[in-house]
């Protein structure tokens, strides 16, 4: 349990049955009448964002959430499977709750996968995941508006600019935040 | 945030609190300001203890403790006192002190002006508030012409006055008897209400349900309100006032109503402050009025938050 007070950036808690993470936070008090904490929350499961305002009075209860290390297996029909590396359990998760981190999930790579009262709810990539070049238009100085760089495809089907001397076959290193090219593996 | 969780370099505290530079000329010019304002009208300048044994019983104010004692939470108990023995027109510029007061506008310590005035109410309150804002504006050289966060203001005289009622129609989603059955009152102010008061003049808010006024004296022509009132400035709650309550017996039931809620609530139980409680009687008819440094030095100064009106911060120490 946890009362108004407590509320902080970053807190997860249960409301309506759902887990809220505090994404902005408020402290506002008339100087005669009681404080009021004015929360942006957002739901971990949908992502829907929502306002609201506590008093001094009000509690609510944590979030049951646990993370675990997992191991991508496979994608079938909109669900991504994956195991739980000290259990074996398998769990899945819905195409979107996985989101854009589809783009660096290959065979066998870690990840952190987000449990609520046991039952997955989204993943946290590493910041850094190799991929390979599996194609690559060969390059011609001045086609590119984009300067000295030109676009390649990865083996997830994700597309980003690369330098020019990076070919098909070649293993890259993509930072997971910004979607961007780091350095060649060697 | 805790004392010390942001530990700058003395470079970067430099760099800090050279910008502060303006804002803190400001703010000692301000009160500088304000002690002329005082003066000049033969009030009295006090010092009243920031230790006391037995801070004013009211809900939704915590005082903080260490030693036996508490910090004062405003200079209120003491300062009425010393009207009760015969000192008609006092003033004090002081920190006081609020346990769990921390935001974009608040601050755990900050400077408050109380002023207390006695053969007055809460409507001579009001002219001596316009009168102060007016009377340090032009002491620093400032035109009555604000602008305050992309808001232009006009702090001319007169002011316009609303009653709490007209303010709840005006802008809330529910009436205010809704909001005090419901005991949302707080939040619908806080939340639907002050972001739209005062704009481009200042205006004062009054008549607060008797409920929401632990010191105040009841009206007598407009029944179950209190002789309140709230100064609002483009948003910024400033100051808060009222006709004094000078009958003991109704203070001291007053008291143990909120000194209720508190145990109801978990809070610290305070003594009841006897020694104030038997000077009541002695208090002539009176108003004081409470009014926050900070928030005018970021009203002048177009600061939306508080901490660049203060030298240090709590997390900077």
């Amino acid at each position: 349990m946890y009362n108004a007070s407590s509320l902080r950036k970053g807190l997860k808690i249960l409301i309506d049955k759902e887990p809220y993470v505090v994404i902005d936070f408020q402290f506002t008090k008339p100087g005669k009448g009681q404080a009021l904490y004015r929360c942006k929350l957002k739901n971990m499961i949908s992502g829907n964002i929502i306002d609201r305002t506590y008093r001094s009075v009000d509690s609510f209860e944590s979030a049951n959430l646990e993370q675990r290390k997992m191991q991508y297996l496979y994608s079938q029909e909109g669900h991504f499977h994956f195991m739980d590396l000290e259990s074996y359990d398998q769990s899945a998760l819905r195409a979107e709750q996985v989101g854009d981190a589809k783009n660096y999930l290959i065979d066998n790579l870690e990840v952190d996968v987000l449990l609520f009262d046991g039952r997955p709810i989204g993943l946290t990539l590493p910041n850094f995941v190799d991929l390979l070049v599996t194609r690559s238009d060969p390059w011609a100085k001045g086609d590119s508006v984009a300067g000295d760089s030109k676009p390649v495809t990865l083996e997830t089907g994700y597309t980003l600019r690369v330098p020019p001397f990076i070919d098909e076959g070649i293993k890259i290193t993509v930072d997971t935040r910004t979607g961007e090219y780091v350095t060649r593996v060697k | 945030m805790s004392p010390g969780s942001n530990d700058h370099s003395p470079l970067q505290e430099r760099e800090t609190l050279t910008a502060k530079s303006p804002t803190l000329w400001l703010r000692a010019g301000l009160i500088q300001a304000i002690r002329h304002f005082f003066t000049e009208k033969n009030y009295l300048e006090v010092e009243t203890p920031c230790l006391i044994p037995a801070p004013a019983p009211e809900l939704h104010i915590d005082a903080v403790r260490g030693g036996g004692v508490f910090l004062h939470t405003s200079p209120e108990l003491c300062m009425k006192r010393l009207l009760a023995a015969g000192y008609p027109k006092i003033f004090q510029v002081c920190k006081c002190f609020r346990e769990g007061e921390r935001g974009q506008r608040h601050l755990p310590e900050f400077t408050l002006l109380e002023w207390y005035r006695a053969g007055t109410d809460y409507l001579g309150l009001m002219d001596e508030c316009e009168e102060m804002v007016v009377f340090v504006l032009k002491e620093l050289g400032l035109a009555s012409g604000l602008e305050f966060q992309g808001n232009a203001l006009d702090l001319k005289r007169p002011w316009p006055r609303v009653t709490v009622q007209e303010a709840f129609e005006r802008y809330a989603s529910s009436s205010m008897e809704e909001a005090m059955a419901s005991g949302r009152f707080d939040e619908t102010m806080g939340v639907e209400i002050e972001p739209h008061l005062g704009f481009p003049k200042p205006v004062f808010l009054y008549h607060y349900p008797s409920t929401l006024a632990a010191l105040a004296r009841l009206s007598k022509n407009a029944p179950g309100f209190a002789e309140r009132f709230e100064l609002y400035v483009a948003g910024l709650e400033l100051a808060n006032a009222f006709s004094e309550l000078t009958d003991p017996v109704e203070q001291r039931a007053r008291f143990e109503k909120e000194l209720a809620k508190r145990k109801e609530q978990g809070k610290t139980v305070y003594l009841m402050p006897e020694k104030f409680l038997r000077t009541l009687p002695f208090m002539p008819e009176s108003a004081g009025i409470a009014f926050g440094v900070d928030r005018l030095v970021m009203l002048l100064s177009n600061q939306k938050e508080i901490d660049p009106v203060v030298s240090f911060t709590p997390e900077e120490l």
